[in-house]
């Protein structure tokens, strides 16, 4: 694929009377590592939550691995084979092991057998650092240790595309480091990834291209240059306020 | 009148408990298959039948067990739909139980939360898969402790079958005091099986709501 993997076109949302997209585009080239970083309430989870269809959009076109995404159409099932997501409060299945989660979609999606599932299981674990946690309970790993658990369901099933979701805002300073390691390996490898993000550091480290949301648009867009030097005030405002 | 409490009156009462039994238990198999429907009947894609399972709710909710066994064993015949005593009672007990059931069964099912439903998604799982493997497993969890207290409620009320010609434990124990006329020890030992049929239920509620989370119990393998 040598065209975007993700577009997003003049994209409107609201909920209720709240315009929460109010035309918003970017694209994602192959490979790449997008950051979206913005106000609570600027729209940048919906914008990403929308891109999975989680969100439904009112108005216009959202295209991702060549699924038309604002398609009403769309086979869901064809698009979360290719994107992989990540959530903000991990969202592991309580009732099953660290392995279950791991093995359950390549199971019953893609008819793995138990065994290649297992080792297909061991070897994402190997990547996310946590080998040694296959047979543990959710609820007895630290949140960092969740997350990279998460990040391990997610990638099992082998996604051309991942989306992350806040997805270190729920941990302390120590755990974030850990996952964020995680994702910048990820990276190192070539996957291409959308994240929404306050880790203003990380997002300039690693990302290709910052999308800065603002009153549901895609503010301003660039490589991680314009945190250092914003064209808007706005975007000066909000890297002065978290830096 | 009086007498001495027989080896006779034991198997009378043996008997009516043998009913109690054994009306919980069909009440409980075919209200568990109805309370399995009204769940997904109460939470389906399709207004038409969540709106028109939830007045069926609402109606059997608001009418005492008592008034459906009546309106199935008297009601019924008197249009002309003979019932037989046993499908009168098995009836109303799954009516009723589906009802009560149904809606405890939906509730579990509502309290795991959206996001559980959505990660489920995200992994390209079918929607019965979803419900199968992700959310059900979790309700379970969440509707065991008030299906259990809810079947020992049952249990007792099984007594109300005996308005409808049933001779089971609380009937049988009137029935027996009518000759011996010795109340107190009589319905002592009524209320004391009722307990012996209840306690071991109660016990095993306990012992589940006492397990948190979903971690194994300690010492079993993972």
């Amino acid at each position: 694929m040598s065209g975007p993997v993700v577009i997003l076109r003049d994209v409107h949302k609201s909920f209720g009377p709240i315009h929460v997209l109010n035309g918003v585009s970017f694209e994602v080239a192959p490979g790449s590592v997008t950051a979206i970083i913005g106000r609570s309430g600027s729209g940048k989870s919906t914008a990403l939550r929308c891109i999975d269809r989680l969100e439904r959009i009112d108005a216009g076109e959202i295209v991702v691995c060549g699924h038309l995404v604002s398609d009403p159409g769309l086979v869901l099932r064809k698009l979360r084979l290719d994107v992989g997501m990540v959530f903000q409060s991990y969202n592991l299945f309580p009732h099953l092991t660290v392995l279950q989660n791991i093995t359950l979609a390549p199971r019953m999606v893609k008819r793995l057998g138990r065994a290649e599932a297992e080792a297909l299981a061991e070897r994402v674990l190997g990547q996310v650092g946590l080998a040694d946690k296959a047979y543990a309970w959710p609820e007895q790993l630290s949140g960092g240790q969740q997350q990279r658990a998460a990040i391990a369901r997610s990638l099992a099933m082998e996604p051309k595309v991942m989306l992350f979701d806040e997805v270190t805002s729920a941990l302390d300073p120590e755990l974030t480091g850990e996952v964020l390691r995680v994702i910048e390996d990820l990276a190192r490898r070539g996957m291409t990834m959308v994240m929404v993000t306050h880790e203003m550091g990380f997002a300039r480290r690693i990302a290709d291209q910052i999308v800065f949301m603002h009153e549901g648009r895609a503010w301003e867009i660039g490589p991680p240059d314009i945190l250092a030097a914003p064209a808007t005030p706005d975007l000066r405002q909000f890297v002065g306020s978290v830096l | 009148m009086g007498g001495h409490f027989t080896f006779s009156h034991l198997e009378f009462l043996g008997r009516g408990a043998l009913w109690t039994v054994l009306l919980s238990a069909l009440g409980f198999l075919g209200g568990g298959v109805l309370a399995f429907m009204v769940a997904l009947c109460r939470i389906s894609g399709a207004r038409i039948v969540r709106v028109a399972s939830g007045v069926i709710v609402q109606l059997v909710q608001g009418t005492p067990l008592l008034v459906i066994l009546f309106l199935s064993y008297f009601g019924l015949p008197a249009i002309g739909v003979p019932v037989p005593p046993l499908l009168a009672a098995g009836a109303s007990l799954n009516l009723y139980i589906g009802v009560y059931l149904g809606e405890t069964w939906r509730a579990a099912i509502e309290a795991v939360p959206r996001a559980q439903w959505e990660a489920a998604e995200c992994l390209a799982l079918t929607r019965v898969q979803r419900m199968f493997r992700v959310i059900l497993p979790q309700a379970v969890h969440i509707a065991t402790p008030p299906t259990v207290g809810f079947m020992v409620q049952i249990i007792k009320s099984t007594s109300l079958a005996s308005a409808i010609g049933f001779v089971e434990l609380a009937r049988a124990g009137q029935i027996i005091n009518n000759s011996l006329l010795e109340p107190f020890p009589i319905f002592v030992l009524i209320a004391a099986t009722y307990f012996a049929i209840c306690y071991p239920l109660s016990r095993l509620s306990r012992r589940l709501e006492a397990r948190s989370g979903f971690a194994p119990v300690e010492g079993a393998a993972p």
